[in-house]
Parts: C-alpha cells; structure tokens; sequence
C-alpha cells in the first residue's frame, strides 16, 4: 500500500484514505464547442501513460476531502512530491531535488 | 516436431521421458520480415500463427522483452466467458470461444479447456435486473446464458452460501455453461510451437526499443537491441506495455495501464466445481486442476507498471471470497502477483490499423483478455493480411473514441472478467 503526504493535512497517511483522480494537469478547454472532434478525442480520452515520471491527482477523501497533486514514479511507484492544486507543473530540477 | 498422441506418449512413457524433444526454436532474428509482431504473449503468437495458417505468411517474428507467455498471459485467472452484453462484444467473444473449443485439436496441444461453466452470482434487485438484461441481450445474439434460482446455484456449486441472512444474500445467478477455463500457459506453448511449425521466429529476452517510419511516415521495422529488424508490416501486441511501445512511433493511444492482481491457494482436493463471480461483493474463484483455489482481485487505482499491487485489495478480495464461501475461511493463499492491463476508457479494445500505414495494434483488453485470445489472436491476422479488419473487429477501431462510436462495456468489465 502506498503512503502518501497530503499537502494541506501535512501528513503522510496510507493509500486506502486517498482515491486516485486521474492524471494532473488537464484544463478544460476554454472554448470546448470551438474544438475539432479530434481535439476534443485528446482532451477526453488520451491520457501520456508513461513508464516513468506521471503527475497525478489524488484527493483525500477520508481526511480533509479536497483535492492535489502529486509526482510519482510508475515503475517503482515511489512518490516525489505532492503538492497543492493549481500550483504549477513541479520542473525536472525540482522532482530531482524532491527525490534526493 | 513430434506429433503429439496416445501412442507418442505411450512411447515417451516407456522409454522413460527422456526423449522429448524441444517444442520450438529460440530463434535469432533474421534482417528482414513481412510481419512482426510485437510481443509474444496468447494474443500475438496467436496472430502469427493464424497468420501463417489462414493467410500463408510465413514470414513472421514474434519478438518478446521477457520470456514466451511471462506478461499478462501467465498471469491471468484462467476464465473463459462470452456473455457480454452489446452486439459487437457478443461477437467478438463469442468468435473467441468457438475457437477455444477445437483449439486443443487444431494445435495438437492441450491447453486443457474445460467447460465446466460461469456462474455470476445476483446479491440486490439492481443486479437481478442487469443481469437478466444480459441474459436476454445474450439469447438474443446466440450466445447461450441462462438464470439460476438461489437454490439451482447451491446446487450446481455446493459450496455457496445461499443464506437469507448472509450479508450480501444470493438472489439468483447466470450460468454460462460453455464458459469454463484453461491452461494460461499452454496457450501460449500451444500457439508458439504451432507456429514455429509453419516458420515462425520466436525471438525472447530481445525488446523493441523503437518502431522506426520511414520519411513517408510508412513503417520500416523495429528498432531492438540485437540491432535494426526491417518489415513491411508491424503488429503490436504487447497489453500493459502497448503505450510505450505505440509512443515510439508517435501514435498515442487512449490507453493507461494499471496493475491487476490475482492469488492462489495451496492445493486442495476438488471442491469447487465451477467458476463464480461476484461483482457486488467483488470476487472471482475456480480452481486449477492442480487443486489450488485461482482467485481474482481489482486492479489498483493508480497507473503503474509495476507488476504488483496494493496488499489492501488483496484483504478486500479474501473477505468477499469468505462472505460468498465460508467453507475457505481457514483456506491458506500460497503466492500473489500481479500483471499490468491497458484499460481504453470505454473498456472494449482496440484492433485495427492506426494512423501510421503498416502498423496495426491490439490492445485496451483491460482485465479481460484472456478469454478472447483465439478469437483476438483470429481477427488481428486478418486485419493484418488484408490491410482491413475482419467484420468482427471492424467496430473495435482507434477512431471509435473520435466519432463517439464507443463500445461501453464497463458494467460488464468494471470488476470480474
């Protein structure tokens, strides 16, 4: 089971209070009937799956509720970081830092 | 190759089995062929095999990262079924399970399929409802399905807990009696070594870096680290890993891979004669001629290639299995494992061509693959030869997710498959 840190509680709790939500860093589009049906295929359904570095979100659904972000690795599944929500994507130097 | 029979193995026995001969070469890749396929699991040994069969390309590779048969296709829970619930499915599957019932024939390999029926088991009158709905849909396309008072369940599968007042009361089931299970592995032996009989390289432990296209964007081959493999046409089949693998070509598919567990029992004398599932309380068990109860856990929440999973779903899939089956409470789980399925956000899969001319993919089974590897395996070398699916998989296109075209079948694959 994971452990994971919750920005706002500020405290590491295991997975079972968390429900994953997907991946990180997806805004709606602003003008959603202005997109293509292509466009709007990539928004809806493609998502990067990558062997490796994933931004995630999680919320912590049995403690304060609300949502975050979070690094991961896909391979070790070994966390990062997490951060608050809307705070901007964390950059390579950054992560690094974080894993170190 | 020997053909294997009542006398070859009467023979080996008397000589003391010591003179079997290996099944299939370990082939070492040639400069160039008409077909790779990317992974040699059930799937894609399937399709070269048929390949090679049905359309004469005998020109093939199977090249693998690992080992014949180690990725989901020996991880898996064994079941065969074909009761979904649209149109499209129902074909798809149902093509599979009409293969699996010559297959151990057609191969002259016994991936010891057996046909001792699926029964899912009704906890509330929301399920009673969906699952008759399922029932009816399946009658209507052919495929054979049938209801179970809570009574004619205990009776077709002893040890099941029919009590009033259990938690989660049983109030019916479906019985597929065509459905059943197989030997995972034998399956892939039985594919491999049939189609290395007709001149199929099956190339192990050798991982595609790349799928390399030419200034046309038309595929040329595969990048490994045993060095460049040309081909005309490339096939990708390679489950959790499909992502990465399509990456390299600059195809991004609507794919994520998450880790799906199962666990098994020691060995016990046989006790349960049947395969049952439960997606209220969450629960999938047979058992393996071997004696050890096969059970299914969910797949984890999160993306992860890990090939092992949370211990919490684990606790969560036991304690479902003693609601249903009080009689396995004291039951010991020998090992767990894990495997990575690539789920498509409408839960079908994928078959066909993509974008980038002579690459074909199969993916997005999800946690339900295995039941259709035949069927899969069938249609995937037809599209392949032909350049155009077969008019089973036509609907199971990359551009469904575009047009909005989707096969929704998440009631169906949500939990147990």
């Amino acid at each position: 089971m994971l452990l994971i840190r919750c920005p706002y509680c500020a405290v590491e709790r295991p997975e079972v209070e968390f429900a994953y939500a997907g991946e990180a860093h997806i805004a709606r589009p602003q003008d959603p009937s202005a997109l293509s049906d292509e466009q709007w295929k990539d928004h809806l359904f493609i998502r990067s799956n990558p062997r490796g570095t994933h931004f995630e979100r999680w919320r912590h659904i049995h403690g304060c509720g609300r949502f975050f972000n979070a690094v991961r690795d896909t391979v070790s599944d070994k966390f990062a970081m997490t951060y608050k929500a809307g705070l901007p994507r964390p950059s390579e130097a950054e992560i690094g830092k974080a894993r170190s | 190759m020997t053909h294997f029979s009542f006398s070859s193995l009467l023979r080996n026995a008397v000589s003391g089995n010591k003179n079997w001969q290996r099944q299939w070469p370990d082939a070492e890749p040639k400069a160039e062929y008409d077909v790779i396929i990317v992974g040699a699991g059930g799937h894609g040994l399937g399709a070269a095999y048929y390949l090679a069969k049905e359309h004469g390309i005998t020109n093939v590779a199977v090249i693998e990262k690992g080992w014949l048969g180690g990725g989901n296709t020996g991880r898996n829970t064994t079941i065969i079924r074909s009761n979904y619930l649209y149109d499209e499915s129902a074909r798809l599957y149902d093509h599979a399970l009409d293969l699996w019932e010559g297959l151990s024939q057609e191969l002259n390999y016994n991936v010891m399929f057996s046909q001792r029926g699926v029964m899912m088991l009704a906890h509330s009158v929301h399920d009673v409802q969906s699952f008759k709905r399922h029932l009816h849909s399946n009658r209507l396309n052919g495929v054979d399905n049938e209801w179970l008072t809570p009574e004619q369940a205990k009776e077709y599968c002893p040890p099941l807990n029919i009590a009033k007042d259990a938690r989660f009361p049983v109030m019916g089931a479906t019985l597929q009696r065509r459905g059943g299970v197989a030997r995972h592995d034998a399956v892939a032996w039985g594919y491999a070594r049939a189609a290395a009989a007709r001149g199929v390289d099956i190339i192990q432990n050798c991982p595609v870096t790349a799928i390399r296209r030419d200034a046309s964007g038309k595929v040329m081959g595969v990048d490994t680290p045993r060095g460049f493999i040309k081909a005309k046409k490339v096939g990708v089949s390679a489950a959790g890993s499909t992502s990465v693998v399509m990456d390299t070509a600059g195809v991004r598919l609507p794919l994520e891979s998450y880790p799906l567990q199962a666990l098994v029992s020691e060995p016990v004398k046989p006790v349960f004669p049947c395969v049952v599932m439960s997606n209220t309380v969450h629960a999938y068990i047979s058992q393996s001629d071997k004696g050890e109860l096969v059970i299914g856990s969910g797949t984890d929440q999160y993306v992860s290639y890990s090939q092992r999973g949370g211990m919490h779903l684990i606790e969560h899939t036991v304690s479902a299995i003693c609601e249903v089956f009080p009689i396995f409470t004291r039951m010991r789980m020998l090992r767990k494992w894990g495997g990575i399925v690539d789920v498509t956000p409408d839960r079908s899969p994928i078959i066909g061509k993509t974008p980038v001319e002579g690459l074909y993919v199969n993916c997005g089974w999800g946690t339900g693959g295995f039941k259709a590897t035949p069927g899969s395996a069938h249609v995937f070398a037809h599209t392949i030869a032909r350049g155009e699916p077969h008019p089973i998989n036509a609907p199971y296109t990359l551009e469904r997710f575009t047009t909005g075209r989707l096969i929704d079948e998440a009631a169906a694959a949500a939990v147990a498959h």
